[in-house]
């Protein structure tokens, strides 16, 4: 499974007998892959031609695995071609073929000999420094060691899934094991978040594609976030969209507004405050995606996504209260304006019992 | 059958629901842009490409989209790195460009909009060498050692 | 770590129930107070009833005489307009109607958005005009408090924020939906101890002044 990446990916391309139309292919669905605008084809070939296979180390924690499963659906480029010719997969618990020792020894050595130019992908959030490390552990090591032992030298870090880039389920309340993301723990290098429960596929493999073709990580949102992926809400790209500008909404799953495909957000849909890429580059080799099979978006490549109310509540309604909690606040409120009326009915009285009555002149007098 | 088929080549989950036949208002922005770009075309030869993937389509746009570009009378397959299929369309000089991996699922769906879509024409280094490579044939054949005056004339 | 959604959340949670306490506790001990304290009993012999009279007052209290709309027409027309612009905005757009199903655990149909989206259009543009209006107004100027100032500032902000998120043009969109949510907490807190209470004193105070007239019998 090891290659050492020194050829450049031109280099390495040629040597499989790839042509000169199958490299302006390879470029072209580079910058798809990429969601970038098909002009910068020629910009992606000048780049992949000087590309060196970057080492990728893959750590994985508090995790379902879900993430790893994401990527081996990916079809562009496909999980061997990734492994085989883009990266260097040094160690990956799920796919590596060394266990035991072998493979902590496989992890060590990828470490030494790309010191500093190897990348870090993490899937699964970590129990934080002053959690309890037995919560999750890679081979008697607790996955905080592991991470910040891994991550020294690396060139960069790629937080993949939802809990490795926000904490996500684990840390969900009440967060029994101090679940934290690799964002709050590793301060001092660079960290793109590429979110999702699971992420998208091909967004997984187009970081890593670009971090390969540009050898620099892309541009990134506040948090963290690839903006070719993430730099539009699900509500902006949604083909149902003209029906949320006309007011046509699903009332239940099964109304006609559901039938005729209308806008999900009563049914709780949170496309409005997600930013991700399913719109647009769909699941399933392109086949569809949660709001095109009917369901709202669960959010799930924002923080705190199993948080933020219920899934299907609409975004508008608040998170806890409901009307009991308003009726003690009136309730409460009642009680007080009764209690300041008494008071004031009270003193009203009390001053009516105490009253002294007043002469012109004997105002005059005191002045 | 076709080159491009567009039934095999969507698999459109929504193709076989009724209701999917209604109208999202997507592929119309497309054509328009492909209208200004038809426009460039023929002002300065300027090529375009458009990348369909990338585009928040609703179920049965792309099939209507296509529906409206027809289908021309040009129908190509490139073999490199897996199939491409290009389909001209039924107006002259735009092209649907069907990328696909060796496992003939879809890598990116592309609609170009020049003379001639890029990937048909040879690369330039590749046309560079083929003078060489028709003489390395033509002495690997041994057609030219059989024949003494087919030398070429200008040597 | 901070963030937008986080920001989002905090004004959706914590931060909705403690502006909605404020604003249900505030509310009930002003009304309650303001029932309770009453007037003094009047033990001369009613001359008519006050229901009837309490109830027109309700209705001609709030169409302005010709009178007034000659006096002060810009007063009229600007002031029903926003008020009819915020009223369809608050309580008609989807999202307030499911905020309000959410809260109260019932509601009414709500209108389309390019409606409520025109009617806020409209009470920004009114609410603006209301401002220059009292700025430029000399007397107007002059009776204007600080109170006025602040009321004007958080209504319209309520009203601006929604229209930014509406139309997504702060970036990213949980802030701008935070934006909006924690000035309408910031309302819901003032309401109570503001002049904005008159949202639910207004037709108390016209239909007790109509029945105190009709009780003697005078014309209001």
């Amino acid at each position: 499974m090891r290659k050492r990446p020194d050829k450049t990916l031109g280099e390495s391309l040629r040597d499989h007998g790839l042509s000169r139309r199958g490299f302006l292919k390879l470029c072209a669905t580079t910058a798809s892959l990429m969601a970038l605008p098909p002009s910068l084809a020629p910009a992606i070939a000048a780049a992949l031609e000087q590309a060196r296979r970057p080492s990728v180390i893959w750590l994985s924690f508090q995790e379902c695995t879900g993430c790893t499963e994401s990527l081996t659906r990916s079809h562009a480029p496909t999980l061997e071609d990734l492994i085989f010719d883009f990266i260097s997969l040094d160690y990956h618990h799920t796919l590596q073929a060394a266990s035991g020792e072998a493979a902590e020894a496989a992890r060590f050595q990828a470490m030494e000999e790309n010191k500093g130019q190897y990348l870090v992908i993490v899937d699964g959030s970590i129990p934080g420094p002053d959690a309890n490390p037995g919560f999750s552990t890679v081979a008697g090591h607790s996955n905080y060691d592991i991470l910040m032992e891994t991550v020294e030298h690396a060139a960069a870090v790629i937080a993949v899934g939802t809990c490795a880039a926000f904490g996500g389920l684990p840390q969900a309340r009440p967060n029994p094991t101090g679940a934290m993301s690799v964002m709050d723990l590793v301060r001092d290098k660079p960290v793109i978040n590429v979110p999702g429960c699971p992420p998208i596929p091909m967004v997984i493999t187009g970081v890593v594609a670009h971090y390969l073709v540009f050898g620099r990580l892309p541009e990134l949102d506040a948090y963290h976030r690839p903006l070719a992926f993430y730099g539009q809400s699900i509500h902006d790209r949604c083909y149902r969209r003209p029906f949320y500008d006309k007011g046509l909404f699903a009332e239940r799953f099964d109304d006609e507004g559901a039938r005729q495909g209308w806008c999900l957000y009563r049914l709780g849909c949170k496309g409005p405050t997600t930013y991700n890429a399913c719109a647009t580059m769909k699941w399933n080799d392109g086949t569809s995606w949660p709001i095109e099979a009917g369901h709202p978006c669960l959010g799930c490549s924002e923080p705190k996504f199993w948080d933020a109310g219920g899934f299907y509540e609409p975004v508008s309604v608040p998170l806890t209260l409901g009307p009991t909690t308003l009726l003690g606040a009136g309730a409460a409120g009642g009680v007080i304006g009764g209690g300041l009326a008494a008071m004031a009915r009270k003193q009203v009285k009390q001053d009516a019992a105490t009253r002294q009555p007043v002469t012109v002149d004997e105002l005059e007098q005191k002045l | 059958m076709s080159v491009f088929d567009p039934a095999r080549a969507h698999p459109a989950p929504g193709a076989t629901c009724a209701r999917s036949a209604r109208e999202h208002g997507h592929a119309l922005p497309i054509l328009h842009e492909i209208r200004h770009a038809l426009e460039r075309l023929l002002a300065s030869g300027e090529e375009t490409r458009i990348d369909l993937q990338s585009m928040p389509f609703g179920p049965g746009d792309l099939e209507r989209l296509t529906a409206v570009l027809g289908q021309g009378e040009v129908q190509a397959r490139v073999e490199a790195l897996g199939p491409t299929l290009i389909q001209e369309t039924a107006i002259p000089g735009v092209w649907l460009v069907d990328y696909r991996s060796l496992e003939d699922q879809r890598l990116s769906y592309q609609i170009e909009i020049a003379t001639l879509p890029e990937i048909l024409r040879p690369r330039p280094e590749d046309l560079a060498e083929s003078l060489a490579a028709l003489d390395a044939r033509l002495s690997e054949s041994g057609l030219d050692a059989a024949a003494p005056n087919a030398s070429p004339s200008s040597s | 770590m901070s963030g937008s959604m986080e920001f989002l959340l905090w004004t959706k949670g914590p931060l909705f129930n403690i502006a909605l306490a404020i604003f249900a506790i505030g509310l009930m001990a002003r009304l309650v107070e303001i029932f309770m304290l009453g007037r003094a009993p009047n033990y001369a012999e009613p001359r008519a009833h006050e229901w009837p009279a309490g109830l027109r007052t309700m209705l001609t209290r709030t169409v302005a005489d010709p009178g007034t709309f000659q006096r002060a027409p810009f007063n009229v027309v600007v002031g029903w307009v926003w008020h009819l612009g915020f009223l369809t905005a608050l309580l008609f757009f989807v999202p307030h109607v499911e905020l309000i199903q959410g809260v109260l655990g019932f509601a009414w149909p709500a209108l389309p958005n390019p409606v409520v989206d025109f009617a806020t259009a409209i009470t920004l543009l009114a609410l603006i005009a209301t401002l220059v209006h009292r700025l430029t107004h000399p007397v107007k100027r002059h009776i204007s408090t600080i109170e006025d100032y602040l009321v004007w500032a958080v209504v319209f902000m309520v009203v601006l924020t929604g229209y930014l998120a509406y139309h997504r043009l702060v970036e990213p969109y949980p802030l701008a939906l935070g934006m909006h949510i924690l000035c309408a907490e910031i309302l819901l807190i003032i309401l109570p101890f503001t002049k904005l209470t008159h949202i639910f004193t207004t037709f108390i105070a016209r239909w007790y002044n109509g029945a105190a007239f009709g009780r003697k019998g005078v014309q209001s």
